[in-house]
């Protein structure tokens, strides 16, 4: 197929070319910054959904659920999993699929699995690529679900309207709760596995949390709920699906223009500055130079401010 | 480390058995040779696994089965890609399988078939070798 066949094929949602779209935008393959272009004007109309949380809490498995729960209500549902690619062979186990697979043989739901691929914000580079794609072919909602993270893996914030945190009973202690980062990110928050002992406690300590917040204190501003489920089984997940629909009417225009702009502008610098990067190790000499001043800093003949400067000024020159 | 094409390989365990060692034993192994692998867990009808294969847009598909129900299952996943137009992705099988019904498979779009005993190394140099993009 040839690009334009499948830009255009990928906007009429034809499962192989939205497929291949995604792979052509990972992968980054010839052409793939001119098919980025044409697809970007249809983008803009899918209510993009992240779920986040640790490890074993349940996101696939909620993930799932919310698939089905939208299909009820007759939307199309996209859906971007992420898994974290080893550090050391750069190969990846994708296995959230594995919860999700009662959706293949059903066209109105995509599903997607990426590794992070050296990325360490919890999502890989190209998932707001897959998430345009799965936004212009005219997906109604686009879950992406992140790799399992620990305290600080917010990049889901940038990329999402409205951002879905599950915890579940028994993790930590409450200064877990207070420290900055995951906790300040969550729309909504979901208690998985609510059959578990500790349930009053995690809901407790995420309410002290949210009371402790700045936001809170604003009139009008959205305070996150906290909802109960058994993805497992699948209850609860209805009122989660709910309440992603009142942060979005919440958001509104304007709001969802702000976060809308948000990305835009995190994206367009991170873009930027690899540009910059691409831009420096391109120049004759850039890599020797690096090297040297890495052995200069490593010699502790140099300090890496120093080195960095002088790279930066080889840039610029 | 991210850059340019990675090797993405759906493993896939047709049929009604419910032996997966030997499934994870090859995913991983894919894995630490740097591949992309997408499981997706026992029991899938080849309907579901050339639907996810098409979804992931693997280059290989990596069918494993211990049931003795491979001489329908994996022909079945050939042909639904076939149908589908699809001619670019390697399907590849393993499992306990007599080397009788090897030459059938083959026929049917099987590219190679591995039994227990190959090593991991083969299987991973065979794709590396033998992916169609």
């Amino acid at each position: 197929m040839a690009l334009e066949d499948i830009v255009r094929r990928a906007l009429a949602r034809e499962v192989r070319a939205v497929s291949r779209l995604i792979s052509i935008i990972e992968d980054r393959l010839e052409g793939f910054e001119r098919a980025y272009a044409e697809i970007y004007p249809h983008t803009g109309r899918a209510h993009i959904i992240g779920i986040t949380g640790p490890p074993g809490s349940g996101k696939s498995t909620l993930v799932d659920k919310l698939a089905m729960e939208y299909r009820k209500r007759g939307l199309t549902v996209g859906v971007v999993a992420v898994d974290p690619t080893s550090p050391f062979s750069g190969g990846a186990l994708l296995g959230d699929r594995l919860r999700m697979q009662r959706h293949v043989l059903d066209d109105g739901v995509f599903i997607r699995s990426m590794g992070t691929r050296g990325r360490l914000g919890g999502l890989s580079r190209a998932t707001s690529g897959a998430v345009d794609v799965l936004d212009a072919a005219g997906y109604d909602v686009v879950l992406i679900e992140t790799v399992g993270v620990g305290q600080s893996e917010v990049e889901i914030a940038s990329l999402a309207d409205t951002v879905v945190l599950i915890q579940v009973p028994g993790l930590g202690d409450d200064i877990q709760v207070i420290k900055a980062g995951i906790m300040e990110i969550g729309d909504l928050f979901v208690v998985n596995k609510k059959d578990r002992p500790g349930v009053e406690r995690v809901m407790a300590e995420i309410r002290t949390a949210l009371e402790l917040s700045e936001m809170s204190c604003v009139e009008g501003s959205w305070v996150p709920p906290i909802l109960l489920t058994m993805a497992e089984t699948g209850e609860g997940v209805a009122e989660v699906v709910d309440a992603c629909g009142e942060h979005l009417k919440h958001l509104g225009e304007e709001g969802l223009a702000e976060r809308r702009l948000r990305r835009a502008r995190a994206e367009t610098m991170e873009i930027a500055s690899q540009r910059i990067w691409q831009g420096l190790s391109e120049r004759p000499g850039a890599s020797e130079e690096a090297q040297r001043l890495a052995e200069a800093v490593a010699a502790r003949k140099a300090d890496p401010y120093s080195a960095a400067a002088a790279l930066y000024r080889l840039l610029v020159q | 480390m991210d850059e340019g094409r990675k090797i993405r390989v759906l493993v896939a365990k047709p049929g009604l058995d419910g032996h997966d060692r030997g499934a994870k034993v090859i995913a991983r192994a894919l894995r630490d040779a740097g591949m992309e692998v997408i499981y997706t867990g026992l029991r899938q009808t080849p309907e579901q696994i050339v639907a996810a294969a098409i979804q992931e847009d693997v280059d290989v598909v990596a069918l494993s089965s211990l049931s003795g129900a491979h001489g329908y299952l994996f022909p079945k996943v050939a042909k639904l890609l076939k149908e589908r137009g699809i001619d670019d992705v390697l399907v590849i099988g393993g499992g306990v399988i007599p080397e009788d019904d090897f030459p059938e498979l083959k026929a049917a779009g099987i590219a190679e078939v591995f039994t227990p005993g190959t090593s991991t190394a083969e299987v991973i140099d065979y794709i590396r070798e033998h992916i169609k993009r």
